[in-house]
C-alpha cells in the first residue's frame, strides 16, 4: 500500500506536523520504504489468532475512590509557556 | 408507533432518531486520578498531574467508577460485560490534555439495554440501548475572558462519563423528551449522575434523518452535540427533521455533518463537514490491562440496586391503587416517591397522591422549592388526609389548614385543635343553625316545599357558612331534609 | 587499588560499612572522572553540588548505623526519568526547559535506598534510535572508541557509556526494543531489562507504553542484581506494574548451573551472521555447557518478523504517547496563527527527524482503512512471537544469544543514516524480548578484532530474572571479560 503526497499531507496534519514540500518527496519514498518492509507481516498466517494487547496477564487492579491529589495548581503551572489568572493560555480557539 | 409525521404539500416523512448522552459519573475523584471532581472550585485546583497530562504520569482506575457504570448499566436492563477494554481516542484540542481521551471503544463495559417510555397518549415504548461505555471528561476552555486568547481550567479535566448510545428508535422529538426523563430519573434513583442538564453533566448528542413515511430507507444522518436541555433536543430533532424534508422536497442532498442547534434563532447550522472529520486513530490504552468483572461483584451490585422507576410505579398500581398515570407522575422522581410513600403510609394512598399532585405540588411551585426544602413534611402531609377521612375537618377547611401548614410547618392537628376548625358534627348544634336559616328564609322554604327540590344545596351552603365551614356538610344534609 | 572509581557498588558498599572509605570521597572520585571525560557527552545535566551534599548526609548514616542498601552510591539517571526539580528532558529541544514537579518512582525508589544522583544521561531523543545520535545534545562518545569517534549504542547511551568510563558507579536506563542491553553491549558493560511490569514505568517519559521497561546499567552481574533490587517492585501508580513479589536476586548471584538447559535458537544465525559474533556465541555457550549447563537447540520461528512488528506497534504507541507534547502546559511553544498552527510550529520545531519519522509511521498504522492491515496485524503477529517463547520454554529455562549482530560503528556512519531499517536491523537479536515483555541481560564477552566490546544476551522466562542471573553470573566469570 504505498502512499502519495496527498496522504503524507493528511497523516503530517493529524499528527499536528510540517513536512516542507521541498522534503514531502522524500518523507514519502522514506515512507513507503519502511511500509513496504512492514507489509512482510502480510505472511504472517494469523487466522484465529487473538491479538495481543496486554503481555501482562495480572488483572486491572482499581483504585479506592479517594481524593489523593490536586490543590497544586502552582506546580501544575509551573512549566507553562503562558499562563494568566491561573489559566493555561493559548491562542483563541473558534470552533 | 407515534404519529408524529412532517406532512407538506409534497408528501409524509417520518422522522428517525438516536441519542448519546454522556453523564457524569457521581464519585469523591476523577476515573483515572485522584483529584477531586468537585465542581466550582478555583481554576486549576482539582488537578493532579495525570490529569495535566504530564510527561510520564499514568492512568489508574477509579472503583467507584466501575461500580456506577454497572449500577447504570443494571438500570438499562443491560448486559454487564465480563470482560471490556480501555482504548485512546487521538484527536488535539486545547482542554484535552494527553492528545487523546481514555475511552472505550470496541469492548465496552454495558452491552444491549433497553428502557420503557411513558407517552401521552398512555402507551409504552420500549427504546433500546446499543452500548454504555466509560471515559475521561475534557478540561474547559474559556473563550470570552479576551478577544485573542482562550483559557484552559483542567478542573474537569478526567472526570468520570458514562456515554449512553440508543438505536435510532425515536420516531418523535416527543419520544426524544420522554426518554431523556426517564434515563434522568434513572440515573438519580442510582446515584450515579445528578442528571442536571442546565449544568452539563448530563449532556446529549442528536443524531437525525428522515424517510418517506411508509419506507424502509436508510438516509444521510446529522449529528448535533451538546444540546442542553430535553426541551432543547425536542426543538431540535424537529427543527433538524423539517430542514432534511425542505432539502430533500427542493431536490436538495444532506450531508452527513455536525450541526449546531441554536435554541434563540431554533435553526441549526453546520459545525464541521464530514471531509473535516476527526480520524480518532483508536486503539487499546496500553497504560491499563483489559477490565475482569466478576459474577460476585455483578450480583453484589444487583443485591444492593435500589427499586426503579418501574418497578415502584407497578407496584404503587398494583399495591396502592394509583392510576397508572398519578404513579408515572410520582416516580419520576425518588424523592417525591419517597415523599409520597411515607405520606401515604397506612392511609387512603390515592387521596394522598390527590394532594400530593394538587396543593402540594402547587405549593411547591409557587414557593420555588425542591420536595426536600418543602415546609410541609410527608407526615403532616399524611395527618391531614387523616383529618379528612375521619371527618375531623371538611376538605375545604382542610385546604385552610394547609395555607398555614405551608407558611408554619406545623403540624395539622395542633392547627386545627388551636384554631377550633374542627367540624360541628354536634346535632343540636347544627339544628339551631338550621332553625335559624329556615326561620329567615320563609320563601325559599316555601319554593322547596313545593316541589323546587335542588333548593336544598342552597340551604346547606347558608348552613355551612352560618358555621364558618366547620359543620359536618353529610350531617347538614340529613338534618335539613328532615326538617324541611 | 588505583582509584575508588575502578571497584563495582559490591565492593564500595563492604568499604563504606567498613569504614575504610567514604560517601564523600566516593562521589568526589566520581565526580573527578566525570569532569575529565566530558568529551564523551554522556551527561547533559549536572547535579554534583546536590551529590556532594547528599554524600555527606550519607555519611552520618554510615556514622550511626542507619545506612540504606545504597547509602552513599552516586550514580547516573538517564533523562529519560522524571526526576522532581531537576531538569527532565528526554534529550529533545520540546523539553528542554521542563522541570518535574514529581518523582519518578524507580528513582524515588533509589532515593529512598540512600543512592546519590550525579545527574541526567544523555540518551536518543525519547529514547528512539539505537546509536544516540538521535538526541538534541548530540552523539554520546563510545568510550572504547579508538582514533574514529565510534556509537555509544542507544537509546541509553549516555548510561552505558558514563558507566564504562566510571562517571557514576552504575545508571539508570529502559530499554524498550534494546535500549539498555544493545549499549552495554556496546560499551562494554552489563545491564538488564527486567520483565514487563517489574519496574513502575510512573514517571518515566512514555515511548511505547506497552514495551517500555525500566532497568539498570551496571559494571558487572552482582552490581545489576543489587540496584535491580532496589528499583523494582510493585507501584499502585502504574497499572502494568506487577503484584508478583520480586525475589532477593543477589541470591541467585553465585549459585550453580548444573543441568540448566540454555538454548540456542536457530533462527537468530543467519548464514550472514558475523563471524566474530557466532565464535563468540559458541564460545559463551561452551562455558555455561563447561558449568554443567546443557546446550538445546530450540527454534523462534516468528523471529524474523519481531522488527516488523516493533515497527509498527512501538511508532504507533509513540505517535499518541507523544501527542501530549503541544507547547500547552508545558515545554517548547512557537507561536503560530490559531491553535492548529502553534501544535504545529512547536512539534515541528520540537521533535527530531527520527522521532517525526515515527509519530508519522505510528499516525498511518492507526488511521482509518489501515488499523486492520497493520496495527491490529502486528498486534496478532506479536502473540505468536510470544507463543514461540512459551513453546521454547517448555524445552529450556534460558536462551543465549548475542546481544547485536555488530560491533560498535563510527558516529555518522553513511550506511546507519541513509536508510532507516538499517539502523533498525540492529535491533534483530533484541526486540522479541519486548514484544514478548520477557527479561534478558546484556554482558560483555570479549573484544573483537577491532578492539571493541561485543555482548551476549541472556533471555529468561517472564518474572524469572533470578535464573538469569545465576548463569550471567558464571558466565561473566568464563569470559573474564576486563573492564575499562
Amino acid at each position: 500500500m504505498a502512499v502519495d503526497n496527498e496522504t503524507v499531507r493528511r497523516i503530517a496534519f493529524l499528527a499536528r506536523l510540517k513536512v516542507e514540500p521541498e522534503k514531502l518527496e522524500d518523507t514519502k519514498s522514506e515512507f513507503n520504504k519502511i511500509l513496504a518492509w512492514v507489509e512482510e507481516l502480510g505472511e504472517v498466517n494469523t487466522d484465529n489468532v487473538t491479538p495481543l494487547v496486554s503481555v501482562n496477564d495480572e488483572a486491572l487492579s482499581l483504585r479506592q475512590d479517594e481524593i489523593t491529589a490536586g490543590h497544586i495548581s502552582e506546580k501544575i503551572l509551573k512549566n507553562a509557556p503562558a499562563q494568566e489568572f491561573g489559566y493555561f493560555v493559548v491562542p483563541k480557539v473558534v470552533e | 408507533m407515534s404519529d408524529y409525521v412532517i406532512e407538506t404539500e409534497k408528501g409524509k416523512w417520518e422522522v428517525i432518531c438516536g441519542l448519546e448522552i454522556h453523564c457524569q459519573i457521581i464519585s469523591k475523584s476523577k476515573i483515572f486520578s485522584g483529584a477531586s471532581t468537585e465542581f466550582g472550585d478555583d481554576v486549576n485546583e482539582n488537578v493532579s498531574f495525570v490529569d495535566a497530562g504530564m510527561p510520564g504520569m499514568l492512568p489508574t482506575l477509579n472503583q467507584e467508577c466501575v461500580h456506577q457504570a454497572i449500577k447504570t448499566g443494571l438500570g438499562l436492563n443491560a448486559v454487564i460485560n465480563k470482560y471490556s477494554e480501555f482504548s485512546r481516542k487521538n484527536y488535539f484540542y486545547a482542554d484535552l490534555p494527553q492528545g487523546y481521551q481514555i475511552t472505550q471503544f470496541q469492548y465496552p463495559i454495558v452491552g444491549e439495554g433497553f428502557i420503557d417510555i411513558d407517552l401521552s397518549d398512555g402507551k409504552t415504548k420500549r427504546i433500546r440501548i446499543e452500548r454504555m461505555h466509560i471515559e475521561q471528561d475534557a478540561g474547559k476552555s474559556i473563550h470570552d475572558i479576551d478577544p485573542h486568547k482562550s483559557f484552559i481550567d483542567l478542573n474537569r479535566a478526567g472526570v468520570g462519563l458514562m456515554e449512553i448510545v440508543t438505536k435510532p428508535d425515536f420516531r418523535s422529538p416527543e419520544e426524544a423528551g420522554a426518554f431523556l426523563r426517564k434515563l434522568r430519573s434513572i440515573v438519580r434513583y442510582l446515584g450515579t449522575c445528578d442528571g442536571n442538564m442546565d449544568e452539563g453533566s448530563m449532556r446529549c448528542d442528536v443524531n437525525v434523518s428522515v424517510r418517506p413515511l411508509g419506507t424502509n430507507e436508510c438516509r444521510t444522518r446529522c449529528e448535533m452535540k451538546n444540546v442542553n436541555s430535553v426541551k432543547f433536543v425536542m426543538q431540535a430533532i424537529e427543527v433538524e427533521a423539517k430542514r432534511h424534508v425542505d432539502v430533500y422536497e427542493n431536490d436538495g442532498e444532506i450531508c452527513q455533518e455536525t450541526r449546531q442547534f441554536d435554541p434563540v434563532a431554533l435553526t441549526t447550522k453546520v459545525m464541521r463537514k464530514k471531509e473535516f472529520a476527526h480520524d480518532y486513530r483508536y486503539f487499546p490504552e496500553p497504560d491499563l490491562p483489559p477490565l475482569i468483572l466478576s459474577d460476585d461483584l455483578i450480583n453484589q451490585i444487583k443485591k444492593e440496586l435500589v427499586e426503579l422507576p418501574d418497578a415502584k410505579k407497578a407496584r404503587f398500581v398494583h399495591e396502592l391503587g394509583l392510576t397508572p398515570y398519578d404513579a408515572m407522575v410520582i416516580c419520576e422522581n425518588k424523592e417525591v416517591a419517597d415523599f409520597f410513600e411515607k405520606a401515604a403510609q397506612g392511609r387512603d394512598a390515592k387521596k394522598v397522591a390527590n394532594w400530593l399532585m394538587g396543593d402540594f405540588f402547587a405549593m411547591l411551585k409557587k414557593k420555588n422549592l425542591d420536595i426536600a426544602q418543602s415546609p410541609v413534611s410527608a407526615e403532616n402531609l399524611g395527618k391531614l388526609v387523616d383529618l379528612i377521612t375521619h371527618d375531623v375537618i371538611s376538605g375545604k377547611i382542610a385546604k385552610d389548614v394547609f395555607e398555614i401548614m405551608a407558611e408554619t410547618s406545623e403540624d395539622p392537628e395542633k392547627i386545627v385543635e388551636e384554631r377550633g376548625l374542627k367540624q360541628v358534627t354536634d346535632t343540636s348544634a347544627i339544628e339551631a343553625i338550621i332553625d335559624a336559616v329556615i326561620a329567615s328564609n320563609p320563601e325559599n322554604v316555601a319554593s322547596y316545599r313545593a316541589g323546587k327540590v335542588n333548593l336544598l344545596g342552597w340551604f346547606v351552603g347558608q348552613v355551612i357558612k352560618q358555621s364558618q365551614g366547620k359543620a359536618n356538610p353529610a350531617m347538614v344534609n340529613k338534618l335539613l331534609k328532615e326538617k324541611l | 587499588m588505583n582509584d575508588l572509581t575502578d571497584i563495582t557498588i559490591a565492593e564500595s558498599l563492604s568499604k563504606l560499612k567498613a569504614k575504610e572509605i567514604s560517601p564523600v570521597e566516593l562521589t568526589q572520585a566520581y565526580i573527578k572522572k566525570l569532569d575529565e571525560n566530558h568529551k564523551y557527552n554522556a551527561y547533559i545535566t549536572l547535579t554534583a553540588e546536590k551529590a556532594l551534599q547528599d554524600a555527606h548526609e550519607a555519611e552520618k548514616r554510615y556514622a550511626n548505623n542507619t545506612n540504606r542498601n545504597l547509602e552513599g552510591i552516586p550514580l547516573g539517571i538517564k533523562d529519560l526519568f522524571c526526576t522532581k526539580d531537576i531538569k527532565t528532558t528526554a534529550c529533545s529541544h520540546i523539553l528542554d526547559n521542563f522541570i518535574p514537579q514529581y518523582e519518578s518512582t524507580v528513582t524515588q525508589n533509589l532515593l529512598d535506598n540512600g543512592a546519590l544522583f550525579l545527574g541526567k544521561l544523555n540518551m536518543d531523543e525519547f529514547a528512539m534510535g539505537g546509536s544516540n545520535e538521535t538526541s538534541y545534545f548530540g552523539p554520546v562518545v563510545n568510550p572504547w572508541s579508538k582514533e574514529t569517534p565510534l556509537v555509544a549504542g542507544g537509546s541509553s547511551g549516555g548510561s552505558a557509556a558514563a558507566v564504562a568510563a566510571k562517571m557514576c558507579a552504575a545508571a539508570t536506563a529502559t530499554d524498550t526494543g534494546g535500549s539498555i542491553r544493545e549499549p552495554s553491549a556496546f560499551c562494554g558493560v552489563t545491564g538488564i531489562k527486567p520483565t514487563y511490569g517489574r519496574c513502575s514505568r510512573y514517571g518515566i517519559v512514555a515511548f511505547a507504553s506497552s514495551l517500555d521497561q525500566a532497568g539498570p546499567i551496571c559494571k558487572d552481574v552482582t552490581d545489576c542484581a543489587l540496584l535491580l533490587n532496589c528499583m523494582a517492585g510493585y507501584d499502585a501508580k502504574d497499572s502494568t506494574s506487577s503484584k508478583r513479589e520480586v525475589p532477593d536476586l543477589s541470591a541467585f548471584v553465585g549459585m550453580d548451573i548444573k543441568g540448566l538447559k540454555i538454548g540456542i535458537p536457530a533462527e537468530y544465525r543467519p548464514d550472514g551472521l558475523n563471524k566474530e559474533v557466532a565464535s563468540y556465541w559458541d564460545k559463551a555457550a561452551k562455558i555455561l555447557e563447561d558449568c554443567g549447563a546443557e546446550i538445546i537447540h530450540i527454534n523462534l520461528p516468528h523471529t524474523k518478523y519481531a522488527l516488523p512488528t516493533y515497527y509498527v506497534i512501538a511508532p504507533a504507541e509513540a505517535s499518541s504517547n507523544l501527542a501530549r507534547y503541544d507547547g500547552v502546559r508545558y515545554g517548547l511553544r512557537v507561536d503560530g496563527n490559531g491553535l492548529d498552527e502553534q501544535y504545529i510550529n512547536t512539534r515541528t520545531a520540537g521533535f527530531g527527524a527520527e522521532v517525526k519519522r515515527r509519530i508519522l509511521i505510528g499516525t498511518y498504522v492507526l488511521s482509518a482503512g489501515y488499523y486492520d492491515a497493520y496495527y491490529l496485524k502486528a498486534q496478532k503477529v506479536r502473540r505468536l512471537i510470544k507463543n514461540d517463547f512459551d513453546e521454547a520454554f517448555k524445552k529450556c529455562d534460558l536462551i543465549l544469544t548475542p546481544t547485536s549482530p555488530v560491533e560498535p560503528f563510527a558516529i555518522g556512519d553513511t550506511k546507519m543514516l541513509e536508510n532507516p531499517i538499517n539502523m533498525y536491523l540492529n535491533d534483530v537479536f533484541t526486540v522479541s524480548v519486548n514484544l514478548a515483555g520477557l527479561p534478558a541481560m546484556s554482558l560483555p564477552i570479549g573484544l573483537s578484532q577491532h578492539g571493541l566490546p561485543l555482548g551476549m544476551q541472556l533471555i529468561g522466562r517472564a518474572f524469572d530474572e533470578g535464573t538469569i542471573f545465576k548463569a550471567a553470573y558464571q558466565l561473566e566469570r568464563g569470559a573474564n571479560f576486563v573492564r575499562m
